[in-house]
């Protein structure tokens, strides 16, 4: 079923680029593309030439009113019916069908205030990258800290752009932290993200931030159990879990 | 197919619920029959697959919306929920 207000529209890829050994950022243009709030999703439709469909949700990372107005990034999945197809077949100029924006719950936008505690894993940093850069489009100087996990440093996502985004001084944190081992020189954190990092690089709870964690399911829940053991309130930690939603059409 | 392990949370029905509200339905507050917990659809527990989905209170486990389209139209069960409401903000879209 097809809802008027949701239809599926034709994308173009616009560009496929690196952005790391398992990932890549892919720009999508898309005519009528209504525009979207930072943290929001859109759903993917792959037909095979036998009409076999395979759907995924997949988080912007592109701040709103971008051109090209669309970008998403694609983790590998070894044993994944989609994500493969995404990053070693799909070529810039093919089409794809998509439908969104999704979600009003998960998304923070210029204005809506903070301070701002970003927890990502993984390729959960994609809808936090998206509100960092709207950010930053706008001016805005929300204090705003961002943990982010990732196993290896070559699986880290967006690493120049956000070492950018910290050295700017405008009141970005950047918080990154390793939990399979670190290269040599390697000054950041590691180990996983759990209630001693939270404590020592987040904010504290009376200064009320809004936390936005997003990550596999598993990271997930540790970072916000330890988040309401640390005193914060449930009501302003918002979560989005991702895992293997490969039958979540 | 259902009650798998993982969940994730209500954000990742947003699509597929679409068809049946006319607001955008993560932000749609639910209050649990169970134990009067309110909050947003997003922040239900997700479990659930191709052939529906269930929407459980992440304090007490009550399945607040079932969800199916795998007949001929799709169906929300809501007996787990004692209140919707749409908060005046949500209601343009």
């Amino acid at each position: 079923m097809t809802p008027a207000h949701l239809p599926w529209r034709v994308a173009t890829v616009a560009a496929a680029k690196p952005e790391s050994v398992r990932a890549k950022a892919i720009l999508l243009d898309v005519p009528g593309w209504p525009g979207h709030l930072a943290g929001q999703h859109l759903d993917l439709r792959l037909t095979a030439d036998d009409g076999y469909q395979a759907q995924r949700s997949f988080s912007i990372s592109s701040a709103p009113a971008g051109r090209p107005q669309l970008e998403i990034t694609v983790e590998r999945v070894d044993d994944g019916e989609v994500s493969p197809f995404l990053l070693d077949v799909l070529r810039e100029g093919d089409r794809i069908e998509l439908r969104g924006p999704i979600g009003g719950y998960f998304t923070w936008m210029p204005g809506d205030g903070g301070p701002l505690l970003l927890v990502g894993g993984g390729s959960g940093v994609a809808p936090l990258m998206a509100m960092l850069r709207a950010r930053t489009r706008s001016g805005d100087k929300t204090p705003v800290r961002l943990l982010y996990s990732a196993r290896t440093a070559d699986e880290l996502l967006y690493r120049a752009e956000l070492e950018e985004l910290a050295g700017a001084g405008d009141g970005l944190e950047l918080v990154i932290t390793l939990t399979r081992g670190a290269p040599e020189g390697w000054t950041g954190e590691q180990g996983r993200i759990g209630r001693e990092m939270l404590a020592a690089r987040g904010f504290p709870p009376d200064q009320r931030p809004r936390i936005f964690v997003c990550g596999p399911t598993p990271f997930v829940e540790a970072c916000a159990d330890a988040l309401v053991a640390l005193g914060h309130e449930g009501g302003r930690i918002k979560t989005e879990r991702f895992g293997p939603t490969g039958d979540l059409k | 197919m259902t009650d798998k392990p993982v969940p994730l949370d209500g954000n990742a029905a947003a699509g597929r619920l679409a068809a049946l509200f006319a607001v955008e339905p993560t932000t749609i507050m639910i209050t649990c029959v169970g134990c009067g917990r309110e909050g947003p659809l997003g922040s239900l527990k997700l479990y659930g697959g191709a052939m529906g989905m269930i929407l459980r209170c992440p304090e007490c486990g009550t399945a607040n919306l079932r969800f199916s389209d795998a007949g001929p139209g799709a169906t929300i069960d809501l007996r787990g929920s004692s209140l919707l409401t749409v908060y005046d903000a949500q209601r343009q879209r």
